[in-house]
């Protein structure tokens, strides 16, 4: 692998092989020496341009662990607020000797400028552009799933068949784009269900059902609700009338998630806003796989940084 | 291409079953053994060497598990990348005699990579080694303690290990050396 930009460019194969060395990377966590040194002496550039914990954290987290050398770079407090370009921090990096960069970028295909441009040699992962994609974080909802399905006989196994609803903003969500793709490419079948406002104009060509109604969605029982979060700092207009009104018709409360099976899972991307699209109950709930995600993300990203990094980069 | 069988099923069957009494006798008993097999034929070498010791020891089987190298090659960056296979050790291996099975012992790297993935996982007190095949070559000053064959060959051949539970049946063959095989392909001879 080259680079990993979108969901949509992984085939069924190369997104199980991923899914795969994930289960590896995760039984490392469970041992004495958390540690591997598969990437010594290779050099990870975290490129932030937005505000991010979790993934930050969780791809610091997996470097780390595969013993590369990290470097965190947020905009803030950087050349960037200078007005440097995206150009000649690229060819800092590149003339740092960066062999990866994670990069998040408010700009839709800014990781795809990156790789493509020819301004720096590096493998690029994308960990967030726009309102486009953010594989690595599909990957790992995947790979809870399919841990939840399977347990440890998960290795090779896909999600056919598997009913997933994910609800919220899908209009702002790089998130619900990346899952859509790869969770088709899985066997999955997923309904997005959102305000009309909040859905994109074109979802023709999306593999993926639509629903305005979240307690329609409920009674066809799925067996995962996946509710995003209101991305406030990307709303330029009024979606909705008010925050209470969402949270009445479109929210994960306390009544809606009783009429869930038992064990539906229940998944948030994070950062949650609890009360607005999913209330305490459910996001502490025995159902909620939500600190089954974040664990899993550090999985997925060495198994990502691995694939990445490994092997003759010339050939491939 | 020429394949002549150097080992037949029989052969494999009595060197596995030698293999086990010298564990057993080395280790006075199979008390506090352990047997790891590297992927992908150790493993199944391993699972074989357990059952035989249990039969032996008319007991039961000494922890049989797998112990995958790949993320602790020194060669990762000079081939395609390697799909890692899981690593399972159902014990823990500190104060353990830990006996390391592979197929074939070409240049010694993939032992030197499993000594290191062995440290992380804990303290064994001692660390031995059985393979099917020894063919020469040792770039490392690495040695087996339970060889079933010594296989002189030359570094462009290729030593294939079938193994039944693997590929259907059970031989090990030795193919060719055409001179455009060129350089010897350590991964080739030495695993898969």
């Amino acid at each position: 692998m080259r680079h990993l930009l979108s969901t949509r460019d992984l085939d069924r194969d190369a997104a199980i092989g991923i899914l795969d060395v994930a289960e590896d990377m995760a039984d490392v966590a469970t041992r004495e020496v958390k540690k591997l040194p598969t990437l010594r002496g290779k050099t990870v550039v975290n490129l932030f341009f937005e505000d991010s914990t979790r993934t930050r954290i969780s791809f610091e987290a997996a470097a780390k662990r595969l013993s590369a050398d990290v470097i965190t770079f947020s905009a803030k407090g950087s050349s960037v607020s200078k007005g440097e370009s995206l150009k000649d921090t690229a060819q800092t990096l590149a003339a740092m000797g960066a062999d990866a960069v994670v990069i998040r970028h408010s700009a839709s295909g800014a990781p795809h400028t990156l790789a493509s441009s020819g301004w720096i040699d590096a493998g690029i992962l994308n960990a967030g552009d726009g309102t486009h994609e953010h594989p690595t974080q599909a990957l790992l909802d995947a790979f809870t799933m399919r841990k939840r399905l399977h347990g440890t006989a998960s290795r090779g196994k896909d999600l056919d068949g598997l009913r997933v609803t994910i609800v919220g903003d899908i209009l702002h969500s790089r998130v619900a784009r990346s899952n859509v793709w790869l969770l088709d490419t899985l066997g999955a079948e997923v309904t997005l269900v959102a305000p009309p406002t909040l859905l994109p104009v074109d979802t023709n060509q999306w593999p993926a059902g639509i629903g305005y109604d979240l307690d329609t969605a409920i009674a066809d029982d799925p067996d995962v609700i996946m509710m995003l979060r209101i991305q406030a700092e990307r709303m330029n207009a009024a979606f909705f009338p008010n925050a209470r009104e969402y949270s009445r018709t479109w929210g994960l409360d306390a009544e809606r998630l009783v009429r869930l099976r038992p064990d539906t899972m229940v998944m948030h991307p994070g950062p949650m806003i609890r009360g607005l699209e999913i209330s305490a109950a459910a996001a502490d709930s025995p159902r909620s796989l939500v600190r089954d995600q974040v664990a899993s993300g550090v999985s997925v990203r060495m198994a990502a940084l691995y694939l990445l990094l490994s092997g003759d980069r010339e050939v491939n | 291409m020429t394949a002549r069988t150097v080992l037949q099923q029989a052969d494999i069957a009595r060197a596995l079953t030698r293999i086990a009494h010298e564990i057993l006798e080395s280790n006075r008993g199979s008390d506090d053994l352990v047997i790891l097999g590297i992927p992908t034929r150790g493993v199944t070498l391993a699972r074989r060497l357990g059952a035989t010791i249990a039969r032996i020891e008319d007991g039961e089987a000494p922890p049989v598990g797998a112990l995958d190298v790949t993320m602790y090659r020194d060669d990762l960056a000079k081939h395609p990348t390697r799909t890692p296979s899981p690593t399972s050790v159902p014990v823990s291996i500190d104060g353990a005699t830990v006996v390391l099975v592979d197929d074939v012992l070409f240049s010694g790297r993939t032992i030197r990579a499993a000594l290191d993935a062995l440290s992380d996982l804990g303290r064994p007190k001692a660390v031995r080694l059985a393979v099917l095949v020894d063919r020469g070559h040792r770039e490392f000053p690495i040695r087996a303690d339970f060889v079933g064959k010594n296989l002189p060959s030359s570094a462009r051949e290729r030593i294939n290990v079938r193994l039944a539970e693997v590929d259907g049946d059970d031989a090990v063959t030795i193919d060719g050396g055409e001179p455009e095989h060129g350089e010897r392909d350590e991964h080739e001879g030495e695993k898969h």
